[in-house]
């Protein structure tokens, strides 16, 4: 079947089997590599990517539901001022150890943000509560979020 | 005042994970690739009758027993655990053989086509049944004092027995492994530990020198011991399916499969007898531990002798019996986890001290007190304590932090505040150190230090604690002192990356080789420095009776737990945790302070709703929805301080840290839930239906 999106504000016309992950196609077909797979059922957020500035979990989208969707990855997000926000936050506040939930949690973030620029604690903690993280505990990932949200005024 | 050494910095590997570049072994693409498939015993206990498997395609193969040029076991501290099963299986989850192929759709279609045939025998699922059948791999004793006369004369005896569940690393990027056999040598890339172990047992499986051989770690995401001995189990695999098919294979699992096969933490049992004298004090202790390894035993005699080492927590038992038994059964094989079998006792002995004050009708934290070690007391092995033992501090500040004695006092149901203390022996158990003696190089290129070591990043933080040591000690910025690639063919051996020993045993190594490159520094643009650990002649071990320093020192702590329970699901909400540490002197406050973090919340997981049952040797919950870990929404505030206490031969005086707040987090929880209900806590995890049950028979 022929899909028609955007990925990463470039339009791509791909020839697949509908029922292929979303998951699948960003790392085998466009190497984009940034998009964990951590459970293939939904359960974890490593696979997070942002499907018209929403987070979704990219393991549970079958590509046919993609036809017409703006898809965004961290090759791409990482290119923005709000990106270096978080990052910087991230490095800051210590939200980081073994990096794997990382990149799902920066989309996750981004997403949030967007709809609330200025999220209490408990709205963080809701917002992230479907990326697991075996590391870090969470709290130092909520403080760097919060952080970001701070420092990033203005810009979500 | 504080060491200036522990002021946080930015860790060095961090913006690569942000952005999303760092490469993890499923990310590594290799020229050629196949991929690889494992089948698995289907049965607990069998003998293998008959493998059919279909013809194959161009391209597809099939690795088992008969493509092993050399030894079919994977080294480890008992070698033996089939690298692919021959004529029996015994357990769930066993593999049989690999199925390697370019595509994995085709993998799978040939996977399921394979018809494997059974003879079922007899199998063994739990610690009962094991020791009804005598089905021991190990078993270890050591006393201490007069038990058995200190046991007649006691004013009361109390006997009790204590339980803890199975756990499930969860690191978050599954095992994955690639093996390149190139040029006459093997390339081991993948999400690892411990580099030379790996090295050693492909030696084993290939029958080559280590020359021929370079284990290279990628980006790892996670590990807390579950990438200890099971990545060796994978790389024997891949490197003989590389050899057959003189191309890349890759092995990566998906979650069921890797919850399926991988290594958890021993479920434990462990039962005492407590002798009291006339003050209600403990006097002797029998201790029996109890440890199901699963079907093999690999690591787990090693497991089980810190659990024993560790059972007396940090308390003077003045008389001492202590068993320990590894048991056989077909369940998925036990291995390394954070904290590697002391969690089990020393959950164990904080519930039966706190269990033991409450029925005396005694504040458990005063009742603890007066048992405490202290500076020149024996250890339970009759070895010494040799460092200042800061606990009077370390409870005082957290009394002041949390105002335990204060909230104990109020005691209302369905909330409840627990105390726990508890202990960590820092670097290997017994000789463990000075038999693996390890060795690192330091090197300097103009203005440029290399440091060379086998310590791994896997997400603890070593790497920058490691290079800020090195750069502390030469006063040079953190971006001139690189770390060496994990590679075996670059890096001298310092042992593998367990024990929390990085830090205390490797980083002491590189502060002494900085210490002597800063002498020399103006010496030659080109200098390179080794150093090889030696083991401080003042420890003694004998490895035999059990008797001596079974660790250099010690690391310490307090958990004060505050917790809710839901009165009509019974669910444990923990609010608070409040923790003081002594680790020595802290190499970098914000990166103990992660290891904290996370290590109090993999605790409260395992305290309260990570439940993995092995009924019939399957396990019931094989995925992320069954198998549920704390989330963002679970875990509670943590607050912690340090207490410092600079040990003499530690870099800048740390100790040990990474695996200590695993350890304090469960018996502080379990205490605080017995707070609320007024019930003692036995077991762990602490479900709702226990605590229902228990709730019941209180009324
Ligand atoms: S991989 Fe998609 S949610 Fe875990
Ligand atoms: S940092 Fe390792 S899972 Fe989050």
């Amino acid at each position: 079947m022929k899909i028609e999106f955007v990925l990463n504000d470039k339009k791509q016309v791909i020839q697949v089997d509908p029922a292929s992950r979303l998951l699948d196609i960003l790392r085998d077909d466009f190497e984009l590599t940034s998009v964990k797979e951590g459970c293939g059922e939904g359960e974890c957020g490593a696979c997070v990517v942002l499907m018209d500035d929403k987070a979704v979990n990219s393991c549970l989208i079958p590509v046919g539901n993609i036809e017409g969707r703006h898809i965004v990855t961290m090759e791409s997000f990482r290119k923005t001022e709000r990106y270096k926000v978080i990052e910087e936050s991230f490095l800051e506040a210590g939200s980081v150890q073994c990096g794997f939930c990382t990149p799902g949690i920066v989309m996750s973030t981004e997403s949030l943000l967007r709809e609330n620029p200025k999220p209490g604690d408990n709205e963080i903690r809701d917002a992230l509560s479907g990326n697991l993280c075996r590391c870090t505990g969470y709290n130092m990932i909520i403080k760097g979020v919060k952080l970001a949200a701070t420092r990033g005024k203005g810009l979500w | 005042m504080k060491n200036c050494i522990s002021k946080p910095i930015n860790r060095v590997d961090a913006p690569a994970k942000i952005s999303g570049k760092a490469k993890y072994i499923g990310d590594i693409h290799f020229e050629n690739q196949l991929f690889a498939k494992t089948v698995r015993s289907a049965r607990a206990k069998a003998k293998i009758v008959s493998i059919k498997t279909p013809t194959l395609p161009d391209d597809y193969y099939i690795i088992d027993k008969n493509d092993i040029p050399g030894i079919n076991r994977m080294r480890t501290v008992v070698s033996d655990h089939p690298i692919f099963a021959e004529d029996e299986v015994n357990y769930i989850g066993q593999p049989i053989l690999l199925v390697v192929g370019p595509e994995r759709e085709k993998i799978y279609e040939i996977v399921s086509q394979i018809k494997i045939k059974y003879k079922d025998e007899a199998a063994i699922y739990n610690l009962e049944e094991a020791e009804v059948k005598k089905a021991v791999f190990t078993e270890y004793s050591y006393s201490k004092g007069e038990p058995k006369a200190t046991f007649q004369h006691a004013e009361r005896i109390i006997e009790d027995e204590y339980r803890t569940g199975r756990q499930e690393h969860i690191y978050l990027e599954p095992q994955g492994i690639t093996g390149d056999y190139k040029d006459g040598c093997m390339y081991i890339y993948g999400s690892l530990q411990c580099p030379f172990y790996i090295e050693g047992a492909i030696q084993d499986v290939l029958g080559w020198d280590s020359d021929r051989i370079r284990i290279i770690q990628s980006t790892t995401g996670g590990a807390f011991g579950g990438k200890e001995e099971f990545p060796s189990l994978m790389a024997c695999q891949v490197a003989v399916a590389s050899i057959k098919t003189k191309r890349p294979v890759k092995m990566i699992y998906d979650r069921d499969e890797d919850i399926i096969c991988s290594t958890k933490r021993h479920p434990s049992i462990v039962r005492y007898k407590a002798g009291l004298n006339k003050n209600n004090e403990v006097v002797a202790l029998d201790i029996d531990i109890k440890f199901d390894a699963g079907a093999y035993s690999e690591l787990s005699p090693v497991v089980l002798q810190r659990g024993m080492f560790s059972a007396t927590g940090v308390y003077n038992f003045p008389n001492l019996k202590v068993r320990g038994r590894n048991f056989m059964t077909n369940n998925v094989p036990s291995g390394a986890f954070r904290g590697f079998g002391a969690p089990q006792t020393i959950f164990s002995t904080e519930m039966l001290m706190h269990n033991i004050a409450v029925k005396l009708g005694t504040n458990p934290l005063d009742y603890k007190i007066r048992h405490l070690l202290k500076r020149g007391y024996p250890t339970c092995t009759s070895g010494k304590i040799r460092d200042e033992v800061k606990l009077p501090e370390i409870i005082e500040k957290v009394e002041k932090m949390s105002w335990y004695r204060r909230k104990i006092g109020k005691h209302k149901k369905f909330k409840g505040v627990g105390l726990s203390l508890f202990l960590h022996g820092c670097g290997f158990t017994g000789k463990g150190e000075a038999t693996i003696k390890g060795k690192i190089i330091l090197k300097k290129n103009g203005d440029t230090v290399t440091l060379k070591v086998s310590s791994v990043e896997m997400g603890q933080g070593a790497e920058t604690c490691l290079r800020k040591i090195v750069a502390h000690t030469l006063s040079l910025p953190m971006k001139k002192v690189i770390c060496e690639t994990i590679d075996t063919g670059l890096i001298p051996n310092s042992g593998p990356t367990v024990a929390s020993r990085t830090i205390m045993i490797v980083g002491g190594l590189l502060r002494q080789a900085s210490l002597e490159l800063k002498d020399r520094w103006n010496d030659a643009n080109e200098i390179e420095i080794s150093k090889t650990y030696k083991h401080p002649d003042f420890l003694s071990w004998d490895d035999d009776k059990f008797e001596g320093d079974a660790y250099p020192t010690y690391s310490w702590g307090t958990n004060v737990a505050e917790i809710e329970i839901d009165p009509v699901t019974y669910e444990i909400d923990v609010k608070k945790i409040t923790a003081v540490y002594d680790v020595g002197v802290p190499i970098d406050e914000k990166t103990l302070e992660g290891q904290i973090q996370g290590g109090i919340v993999q605790g409260i997981g395992w305290a309260t709703i990570e439940v993995m049952n092995s009924p019939k040797g399957k396990l019931t919950q094989h995925n992320l929805t069954d198998y549920k870990i704390p989330t963002s929404m679970d875990v509670p505030e943590i607050e912690c301080e340090f207490i410092e206490n600079p040990y003499e031969f530690g870099p800048f005086g740390a100790k040990c840290a990474g695996e200590l707040p695993f350890v304090g987090a469960p018996p502080a929880v379990a205490a605080a839930v017995s707070n609320a209900m007024s019930v003692p806590i036995r077991n762990i995890p602490i479900t709702p239906e226990y605590l229902m049950e228990l709730d019941k028979h209180e009324d």
